[in-house]
């Protein structure tokens, strides 16, 4: 990782990897999405309203495994002093949140045909709202603290202790009696309980939006470096 | 001690406190969090009378009953276990609501231990199947135009 410690050898590496994962994103997501909204068989239950898996289900992984993401940088800017993990965290926070509030809207839609109900406080959704809390504090935080000057130490503290939360979330359905449903992919076990002609365009948009959002967290490091460059310019040319 | 080791070395003590504090506090309202009681919570704890619980499970085959009203419908509630709940509502229930399904219904128990209904919730379980795998073979995707 410290390989790219240094901005410009990161940028030579960035600039053209945003490209590449945003339109392979955008690609896989047109093909995935397409499956799965025309192609893909309506559920015995559910009936149509099944389809809205193929963006819930991406988008509660990509929430989820975004503050992971922050954690992971918080863990490397703490300890290891990376010159960019502060700045990659606060580039995964935006995108992370608004995946997460996708993740809400389109689950709450979902449950409205299926349980009867636009919003319960069960253990699953609970939690999930409180990691779009999370989020939005982290935003204010780092924000403020980038503001006054600091290293973004506080942010990462945080972004570590919030980390508590995604266990939490992904165990609410085993610890509690919860509303939503048990877990039906298991990537440790390799199982799955959806059925093939669903599951393949679940994977794919989830794949899809992965790619999309390491585009998104990339463009904005690129963004936060370069004003950061023209920031230090300013500051020279007002010095002299 | 290298500087980097020893914050490496408190990162990783603070947040196995940390976590070891939340996990033990979620495990301690293990009983609080949950979103409904089972038939089997409720004989082991006994029935609360004195507010409006929710309780969940399966609807068991064949015990929905309709009532000559059209809205009302009786049925029991069952788990893994032996333990069962009969159910009263009377009220429109969600698509979903079928005998072999998840349930959720909120409401009060009564004193000869029969639950009367205020709202019921359909649970989807973990299971995604297309009409023609399911094992009841029940389609319920066909439009009605």
């Amino acid at each position: 990782m410290h390989v790219y410690a240094n901005p410009t050898r990161f940028l030579k590496l960035a600039r053209p990897l945003t490209a590449w994962l945003g339109w392979s994103g955008a690609v896989l997501i047109l093909v995935a999405l397409a499956f799965g909204l025309f192609y893909a068989p309506p559920e015995r239950l559910q009936g149509e309203s099944v389809r809205i898996l193929y963006v819930h289900v991406p988008a509660a992984w990509l929430g989820m495994g975004g503050w992971t993401g922050i954690a992971f940088a918080s863990l490397m800017q703490l300890i290891w002093r990376h010159p960019l993990a502060a700045v990659a965290a606060r580039a995964v926070a935006v995108p992370g949140a608004a995946f997460t509030f996708v993740c809400l809207a389109t689950g709450s839609l979902w449950g409205r045909p299926t349980w009867g109900t636009y919003w319960e406080w069960d253990g699953r959704m609970t939690s999930m709202l409180v990691l779009l809390f999370l989020y939005l504090g982290y935003v204010a935080l780092a924000a403020a603290e980038k503001d006054k000057g600091g290293e973004g130490r506080v942010s990462a503290i945080f972004g570590l202790v919030g980390a508590v939360n995604i266990p939490i979330i992904h165990y609410s359905v085993v610890w509690w009696n919860t509303l939503h449903q048990g877990q039906s992919i298991s990537f440790v076990r390799g199982t799955s309980t959806i059925a093939g002609p669903m599951l393949w365009p679940l994977l794919g948009a989830a794949l899809g939006f992965g790619l999309l959002f390491g585009a998104i967290v990339l463009m904005r490091m690129r963004a936060e470096l370069a004003r950061n460059k023209i920031e230090a310019r300013m500051k020279r040319m007002a010095a002299k | 001690m290298k500087p980097k080791n020893q914050r490496l070395v408190l990162l990783v003590v603070a947040l196995v406190a940390v976590v070891g504090a939340v996990l033990l506090a979620m495990s301690a309202m293990r009983d609080q969090a949950a979103f409904f009681y089972a038939p089997a919570d409720v004989e082991r704890r006994g029935l609360p009378l004195d507010r409006a619980v929710r309780i969940g499970g399966m609807v068991r085959g064949g015990s929905i009953r309709r009532h000559p009203d059209g809205v009302t419908i009786d049925f029991v509630v069952g788990d893994e276990t032996e333990s069962t709940i009969p159910v009263r509502f009377t009220g429109i229930t969600p698509d979903l609501f079928q005998e072999n399904s998840g349930v959720v219904a909120e409401g009060r128990f009564q004193p000869d231990g029969s639950f009367v209904a205020t709202e019921i919730l359909a649970k989807h379980d973990e299971n995604y199947m297309p009409p023609q795998l399911g094992p009841q073979g029940q389609h319920k995707t066909e439009s009605l135009e």
